[in-house]
Order: structure tokens, then C-alpha cells, then sequence
């Protein structure tokens, strides 16, 4: 009988388990995105500045497809920090395409098995329709008199930029600098060294990301100079003409956002095609525009060229192949016990 | 209820005084909900950070900027859940002895802390204290700097840790019998031994709790704290779940979770002993 009693309990105990678990594993498989009443959904995963720049080109690209196909596509935008948006897409976002701050972000997502391993040739210009570079942002007037990058290294200097072991983006402020250093002491590796150690020795507040250094130097009044994008210098300057400044220095770094379709997605959606439209759109003249007029580098050269009064065309710019690569620059500068923090924690 | 006390401490109840029905369904429930929310993720973190050798894992933990994020982490938390200690049971003591208009309402932004998004805490603490901001300007002047230090760190930690704290107090501070504290003065106690000999040790079970809830909050905490901290490496602002984050952005998932259990096992550790302190206690003064 008391046996008898303990069974039954134990029996509604794994049933209820049972029906619980189960419950919990049907929530995941409820999604899915593609045609329902003829209108095409598709998701772009993006990083945190291109928010302005393709709320309205999703605008443009809905009337344009509405004229060729006669079908109505929705975008679902997504935003964050770049290499914060390539790990949703890694751990299962229903990304159809990504558009993300480098190319390294990109190719986390191919290595997971979600993108072909062909992307960076499947669209022109290895696949970055839109280009930026690394600038400084001053307070109005430029009190501390910053022209260059031997400027940020001077006494009494304070210079605002995101940890690069934190965020991918930071990375590239960090490797303009040392390209000019570079070409400052024709390659003399432990004075370029000294020179990084220098800069950053300046650096009061680091950030985790490029968003919250904005944020410090903007709202909380923090440093002399901001190390940043030229589309977010951009759009600060935009939001306040009367307070800051935009220093170009005669060296940078060419920024190759990049643009993929996630094909693991796209094929389960069946979104290929429009996925594939989508991105190809961003290399048409309309389209072009819109990007130069959002500050960012159009990759089409008669129409950057109209945009010389907005970009200093005269900057010298390195790529990141001159580092070797994404993959070798990350392993040389910011692994554990990389050059990074050998010049840092000195 | 009709309960017996048995001599273990257990109670026993009569199958019909159950409030809810079924043990057998609830303990389902149970250990459903704790190994989806809990130990699933938990064997989850073991795993992924089982994917490192032994000696990479040394190498990891032993690193200096982990190592001084663990420091940073443990004694901010600590300080600050302290602090909390303190000025929770003030402010408990206020909600519940006193009267004055607009008591709901502070009763109620105790609480704010819990339901305001982390991240907006962050930036709003680190904009008021740093030295151009409200605050900040005025402890600017005598040479302290809040935002982007140890200060701020802390405070972004009493701010979140505060509702722990009085929330725990509170409910045992409304139920202390007022004839201790008339037994006290007719036995000659001043005010000040009455509320230390007294008052104090009636509340030190839940104030044990408060800390520890507010301490494991704050070890953890990520969203209010990196604002402000200001992440230095150099001046030793980073926190443990900051160095994670570095590892997670760069997708080094192995890493990441092998801090996190260290961790896991040093919070894991302090509650553990806390509890004791706490069983220790309520033995002594047979309070449960």
C-alpha cells in the first residue's frame, strides 16, 4: 500500500517534468520569418552607428523592391556593439543579413558554419559598400591644440578611447595610431612601442565599448580628445555644431565595415534572394548617397568625390592587410600577453 | 495549521492541512524550474570551462589583470555591502518606527534600484559624480574624484545593493516585540545598550542576510558598474565580470567561463559561510 503511494508520487513527479521540459523545448522552435501573406520579413543585424543610416535606406530599399517585384519586404533592424551582435547571431539570432564594424566580426559567424566561406567576394570591394576611418573629435576651439597623433602623447593631454580587449572596434584606433608611428620612425618597432605607452599613459577613462567613450566624453565632459570613428564624429558634430571639432590627423586607418548574408538563415527562411538584393542595393548611386550623406565613406569614388567638403580625401590611409590581417593583428597586439598589454601595463 | 513540532526541528503536517496540494506535483515543478533556471546553465558553465587544459586555466586565473579584478570585485562588494549595512538599517528603522508624510512613496523608491535597467543606473551615477556633474563638481573641489574610480565603483554597488538590505530588515524590525525594549529600560538600560544588545541582535540574522544578498549582487554586478568604473587595467577599476565580458566579445567562450566558475566557487564559498555564521547564531539566541 505505502509502496503503492510512493510510486504514484514518483510518477507525478517525471510526468510533470516531463510536460514541463517539453514545454519549454516547443518555445524554441515557435519562430520563423518568411512569407505570410505575401509580404517577405528579413532581419539585418547591424552594430550600434548604423541605426540612422539604414532606418533610412531600409525606407528606400522597401520602394525600390515594391517597384521591381511588386512585394512588400519588411526589415527588422537589430543594433548593438559589433562584436556583441556577431555573438547573437553565433548563439542563434534569425539574422538573414548581417552588416557589422569589421570583417573579423564576420568571420566568427562563417566559422560557427552559418556564412559560406566565399562572403568577403560575394559582393564588390570585399564586400564593404561603405568605408570610414579613425579621426579626432576636440572641444570647440581646440584648446589643446591637437593637429596630430604626436599631439596625443604630449603632457597634459587627456584622451578618451574604448578598451581594445574589450571591443573589437577599439582595435583599429589602436593600429592607426601605431601606423603612424610606424611611418614616424621608419619601423623602429620598440620606439613605436614607446610612443602607444606614451598615448595611452593619456588615456583617463577607458570604455568598454565606442559608444559609452562617446557617452564619457560627451554627457560627462571627460578628456581633451576623443579617438573616434569618422561617422560617429560625425553625428556627434551634427547633434552639437557649437561644441565640438573634427580633427582629421594625417595618418589613419581605412574602417571596412562589411556586409554578409547569413546563408544557414537565408536558406531555412528562403530569403536568399531578397538578402541578396538587399545588399547589392547599397552599391547603387541612391544608395551611395544616402551613405555619404550619414557620414560614412561612400566606396563608389565619383561619389565619395562629391563629399570632399565632409571627408578630408587627403588623409594616408593603411588597411588592415598591412597588418597581415585581422586574425595576425589580433594575435600579435591584443591577445593575453600581446603587445597591447606590454605597452599598457609598463 | 495544525502542525506538531517534531525534535529535529522538522513539522509535520496532516496530508488535509496541505496549503498546496499534491507533493508530489510541486516537487516537479521544483526541480523542473531549477535545473532549466539553475543547474542547467551552472553544468553548462563546468562544461565550457573544462574545455581549457589545466595549465591554461593556471595561466588564466593566475593572470595579473584577473587576479587584481577578483581584488577589485571582493572589496568593492564588500565595502559596499557594509555601507549598505548601515544605511539600510537606518532607513528600515525610519520606514517602520516613524510616521511622516510621504513615507509610502520613500517606502516604495527603496525599490527603484531593483526595477531601473543596470546600464541606465551606470551612466546616470557616472554623469552626476564625475567632475563635471552635479556631484561630482563639489567633491571635485576638495580634490576627491568619484566617477572612474574605486569611489564610484562603490557607490554604483550601495546603489543596487540598498533594497537587499532593508528589505530584509523591515519585516523582522516591524515584528520585534516592543516588551524587549520596555524589559530593557525597566532593567536600566540606556538607549544606547538597549539598541546594541537588544534591538541589534535580533536584527543580525536578517542583517547577515541583507549582506550577503547585497555582497553575491555586487560581486557579480556588470551593467551599473562599468560606466562608471572607467575599466582601467592600469589603476586596477576593472571588475571580474567586465574581464568576462572582454573574453565574451571576443567570442573566447572557454575563458570567459573559466573565470566565471572561479567566480561562481568564491560566491559559492562566502554565502556558504555566511550561512553558517548565520545557523551558528540562531542556534545561540534560538532564533529561526
Amino acid at each position: 500500500m505505502r509502496n503503492n503511494r510512493a510510486w504514484r508520487r514518483l510518477l507525478t513527479v517525471a510526468v510533470t517534468a516531463a510536460v514541463a521540459l517539453s514545454a519549454v523545448g516547443c518555445g524554441s522552435k515557435a519562430s520563423g520569418n518568411t512569407k505570410k501573406d505575401g509580404k517577405i520579413t528579413i532581419t539585418n543585424v547591424s552594430y550600434d552607428p548604423t541605426r540612422e543610416l539604414y532606418a533610412a535606406y531600409n525606407k528606400e530599399f522597401t520602394k525600390y523592391y515594391k517597384g521591381k517585384t511588386g512585394k512588400d519586404v519588411d526589415v527588422v533592424m537589430s543594433h548593438g556593439g559589433s562584436g556583441g551582435q556577431a555573438r547573437s547571431v553565433v548563439e542563434g539570432a534569425d539574422a538573414d543579413v548581417v552588416t557589422l564594424a569589421l570583417a573579423h566580426d564576420i568571420t566568427l559567424v562563417e566559422q560557427a558554419g552559418l556564412i559560406n566561406k566565399d562572403w568577403l567576394k560575394e559582393f564588390d570591394l570585399d564586400s564593404s559598400p561603405y568605408t570610414s576611418t579613425i579621426v579626432f573629435l576636440v572641444r570647440k576651439g581646440n584648446p589643446k591644440k591637437i593637429k596630430d597623433w604626436d599631439d596625443l602623447t604630449k603632457k597634459g593631454v587627456d584622451v578618451i578611447t574604448p578598451d581594445p580587449k574589450s571591443s573589437g572596434g577599439a582595435c583599429w584606433n589602436f593600429l592607426a595610431a601605431w601606423n603612424y608611428a610606424d611611418k614616424k620612425f621608419g619601423g623602429d618597432e620598440s620606439k613605436i612601442k614607446e610612443f602607444e605607452h606614451a598615448l595611452y599613459s593619456n588615456v583617463s577613462v577607458m570604455d568598454s565599448g565606442a559608444r559609452g567613450a562617446t557617452t564619457t566624453f560627451v554627457e560627462n565632459g571627460q578628456g581633451d580628445v576623443l579617438i573616434a570613428w569618422e561617422n560617429e564624429a560625425l553625428a556627434t558634430l551634427k547633434e552639437y555644431p557649437e561644441d565640438y571639432e573634427l580633427v582629421t590627423p594625417s595618418v589613419s586607418i581605412l574602417a571596412q565595415p562589411s556586409v554578409a548574408i547569413v546563408d544557414a538563415n537565408a536558406d531555412k527562411n528562403g530569403t536568399q534572394k531578397v538578402a541578396k538584393d538587399y545588399l547589392e542595393y547599397l552599391y547603387t548611386d541612391k544608395a551611395q548617397e544616402l551613405i555619404g550623406e550619414y557620414g560614412y565613406r561612400p566606396s563608389n569614388q565619383t561619389i565619395l568625390k562629391k563629399y570632399a567638403d565632409k571627408f578630408d580625401l587627403n588623409v594616408n590611409l593603411c588597411t588592415i592587410d598591412d597588418f597581415g590581417g585581422w586574425d595576425s593583428a589580433y594575435e600579435k597586439f591584443f591577445q593575453d600577453g600581446g603587445i597591447f598589454d606590454e605597452i599598457y601595463s609598463k | 495549521m495544525r502542525s506538531i513540532a517534531s525534535r529535529n526541528g522538522k513539522i509535520k503536517v496532516k496530508r488535509s492541512d496541505r496549503v498546496i496540494p499534491g507533493f508530489g506535483l510541486s516537487l516537479g515543478i521544483t526541480i523542473v524550474m531549477l535545473s532549466v533556471l539553475i543547474l542547467i546553465p551552472l553544468a553548462s558553465v563546468l562544461l565550457y570551462s573544462f574545455q581549457l587544459s589545466p595549465d591554461k586555466f593556471v595561466t588564466l586565473i593566475t593572470n595579473r589583470a584577473v587576479l587584481f579584478a577578483f581584488g577589485t570585485s571582493i572589496s568593492c562588494a564588500f565595502i559596499a555591502a557594509l555601507i549598505n549595512c548601515i544605511f539600510g538599517t537606518v532607513l528600515a528603522w525610519v520606514l517602520v518606527r516613524y510616521d511622516f508624510p510621504g513615507k509610502r512613496i520613500l517606502d516604495g523608491v527603496v525599490e527603484l534600484p531593483f526595477c531601473l535597467p543596470t546600464a541606465v543606473a551606470g551612466i546616470t551615477l557616472s554623469k552626476l559624480y564625475s567632475d563635471t556633474g552635479w556631484m561630482g563638481r563639489i567633491f571635485s573641489r576638495i580634490g576627491v574624484k568619484i566617477s572612474y574610480t574605486h569611489i564610484g565603483l562603490t557607490i554604483a554597488l550601495i546603489f543596487i545593493g540598498i533594497p537587499f538590505v532593508v528589505r530584509a530588515i523591515q519585516p523582522v524590525l516591524e515584528n520585534l516585540d516592543p516588551q524587549l525594549e520596555e524589559a530593557a529600560y525597566a532593567l536600566g538600560a540606556n538607549p544606547r545598550i538597549t539598541f546594541f544588545k537588544i534591538i541589534l541582535s535580533e536584527l543580525r540574522p536578517a542583517l547577515l542576510t541583507g549582506f550577503a544578498l547585497a555582497f553575491a549582487r555586487g560581486i557579480g554586478e556588470y551593467g551599473s558598474v562599468i560606466y562608471i568604473s572607467g575599466n582601467s587595467a592600469k589603476d586596477h577599476t576593472q571588475v571580474i565580470s567586465y574581464v568576462i565580458m572582454q573574453k565574451l566579445n571576443y567570442m573566447d567562450y572557454a575563458s570567459a567561463t573559466a573565470i566565471a566558475l572561479v567566480l561562481l566557487i568564491i560566491s559559492f564559498s562566502i554565502l556558504f559561510l555566511i550561512n553558517v555564521i548565520q545557523i551558528r547564531q540562531s542556534k545561540r539566541t534560538n532564533y529561526l
